[in-house]
């Protein structure tokens, strides 16, 4: 191994959509930053993903995550302005509220009954939704078919282009003097006089903090600092078709039209392990329910379908957390990388380059909520 | 700018229209290739940056020759023969929800 080659404030393991808007957001406040990235052998979450900015499902079960995500929706025309001022590069966001659409009545009921439960949590912050009727969503999309019974739309939904997200934040980085090292899969960190020095096939990169942003491979990489992350691959497999002219103006949850107008149709849920295979059966019902949804879509050609593996916590909520045993030492991990990258890059990121996560914000996100002790065994 | 090699004795050919525009093409014709024939240079433009595009790889490859065909958007003129009657129009952006 060649000697030791460089000194950062802060190293970032992983180049996605979470790394690079962490480090993206900690150049910006003025420190050295390496990010490490395993290269295209990786699962690469950040380039399979559909790319919603999405709100108003989220959070059942921990009203902190439903805040968290409400705060980066409201965060992100900045972001997206930031990015495109800096770089050139317009990442395409657009928040015109998003829709659900329910293709039975008890669709319909169950999703009300779901977005009721999450907003009369104790600790919520509450925002409005609405339960709009059949004649109602065909005022505002007028190509839905005639299964469609019903809608559940929030104002706060919106989307992107998330490639152009991963692209404007590389090259924003990158001019912000963060230094971006493909194939460095870390083998090894050690941690000894608060240093950390990140073990690479390449080399060794030296840290006085580190983030663990590296999708499932925190599973692996979080023991060796003392923190042990629950994440494991959860599939999702995506339809895209022809471009076409634009006539969905509003993201709706399995199925937008993309700036550049594509249609994009997604996307499952699948425990399905390390295995980003596409299936015919997945695709089928997923092709089925959008041209339920949109019956002119069945004419389109399908360029494209492919599967991505989702970042899934334990309990489907965002970590981010700062080891004990190797102080400055952080992790961040979660499902939502497009959604949550403004609070990663103008919130998350700050905290990280002043030295610690305030509790009363982050605390709910600590993996201690994992250290269940084993009652019933 | 292309030219026909000579033309059978017993060769026929089939009348379709290309824009509103009638043209014999010869039987067995696929429709890019009728198109170039008829001194077609642009069949379509890009959905994104609206460039010009003509039939290129003629052989399935390239969708360069997107056209649309009795109505239907996006079809492949290299792979489809001309048939009598056929209607063919270029297709300009994006291939519209429906068509």
């Amino acid at each position: 191994m060649s000697p030791a080659r460089r000194d950062f404030d802060v190293a970032v393991i992983g180049g996605g959509l979470m790394g690079s808007a962490i480090a993206w957001g900690l150049a910006n406040a003025g420190q050295r930053v390496a990010v490490l990235d395993e290269g295209d052998v990786a699962y690469r979450a950040s380039r399979g993903n559909f790319a919603l900015i999405w709100v108003h499902s989220k959070g059942l079960g921990m009203p902190r995550y439903s805040a968290w995500t409400m705060r980066s929706a409201n965060a992100w025309a900045t972001f997206a302005d930031m990015l495109r001022q800096q770089t050139g590069i317009d990442v395409c966001f657009q928040r015109p509220g998003g829709f659900n659409l329910a293709l039975t009545q008890r669709e319909w009921e169950a999703r009300e009954i779901l977005l009721q439960r999450i907003q009369s949590q104790p600790g919520m912050q509450r925002f409005d939704f609405e339960m709009p009727d059949r004649g109602r969503v065909k005022q505002a999309i007028p190509q839905i078919g005639p299964e469609v019974v019903g809608a559940s739309y929030s104002r706060y939904d919106g989307h992107c282009n998330s490639l152009k997200l991963l692209r404007a934040l590389h090259a924003g980085m990158q001019q912000l003097g963060a230094m971006y090292l493909s194939e460095h899969r870390v083998n090894r960190i050690e941690y000894a006089a608060r240093e950390f020095r990140l073990m690479t096939a390449q080399d060794e990169v030296r840290a006085a903090r580190i983030v663990l942003a590296a999708g499932i491979d925190c599973a692996r990489l979080g023991p060796m600092v003392g923190l042990v992350m629950p994440v494991r691959p959860q599939r999702g497999q995506l339809i895209v078709t022809e471009r076409t002219a634009p006539f969905l103006h509003h993201p709706v949850q399995c199925v937008r039209q993309t700036d550049e107008g594509s249609v994009m149709i997604g996307d499952s849920q699948e425990e399905a392990g390390a295995d980003p295979a596409v299936t015919s059966p997945v695709i089928s019902v997923m092709a089925d329910r959008a041209v339920r949804m949109f019956p002119q879509l069945g004419t389109l050609n399908v360029v494209r379908t492919w599967a991505a593996l989702r970042v899934m916590t334990q309990d489907g909520f965002p970590i981010y957390d700062e080891s004990e045993t190797c102080p400055g030492a952080f992790s961040a991990a979660c499902h939502s990388g497009v959604t949550l990258a403004a609070a990663h890059a103008l919130i998350l990121a700050p905290h990280i380059a002043a030295g610690c996560l305030p509790a009363e914000e982050f605390q709910a996100f600590s993996i201690k909520r994992f250290d269940v002790p084993a009652l019933a065994a | 700018m292309f030219q026909r090699l000579p033309l059978e004795p017993s060769g026929s050919t089939v009348g379709i229209s290309i824009d509103g525009r009638r043209v014999e093409a010869r039987a067995g014709d696929t429709v890019a290739a009728a198109m170039l024939a008829a001194g077609v240079v642009r069949c379509r433009t890009t959905p994104v940056s609206g460039a010009p595009r003509a039939p290129y790889c003629m052989m399935g490859v390239c969708f360069d020759c997107l056209v649309t065909i009795d109505g239907v958007g996006s079809r492949q003129g290299c792979l489809v023969r001309v048939r009598e009657g056929m209607r063919i129009e270029m297709q300009q952006g994006a291939r519209e929800l429906g068509k």
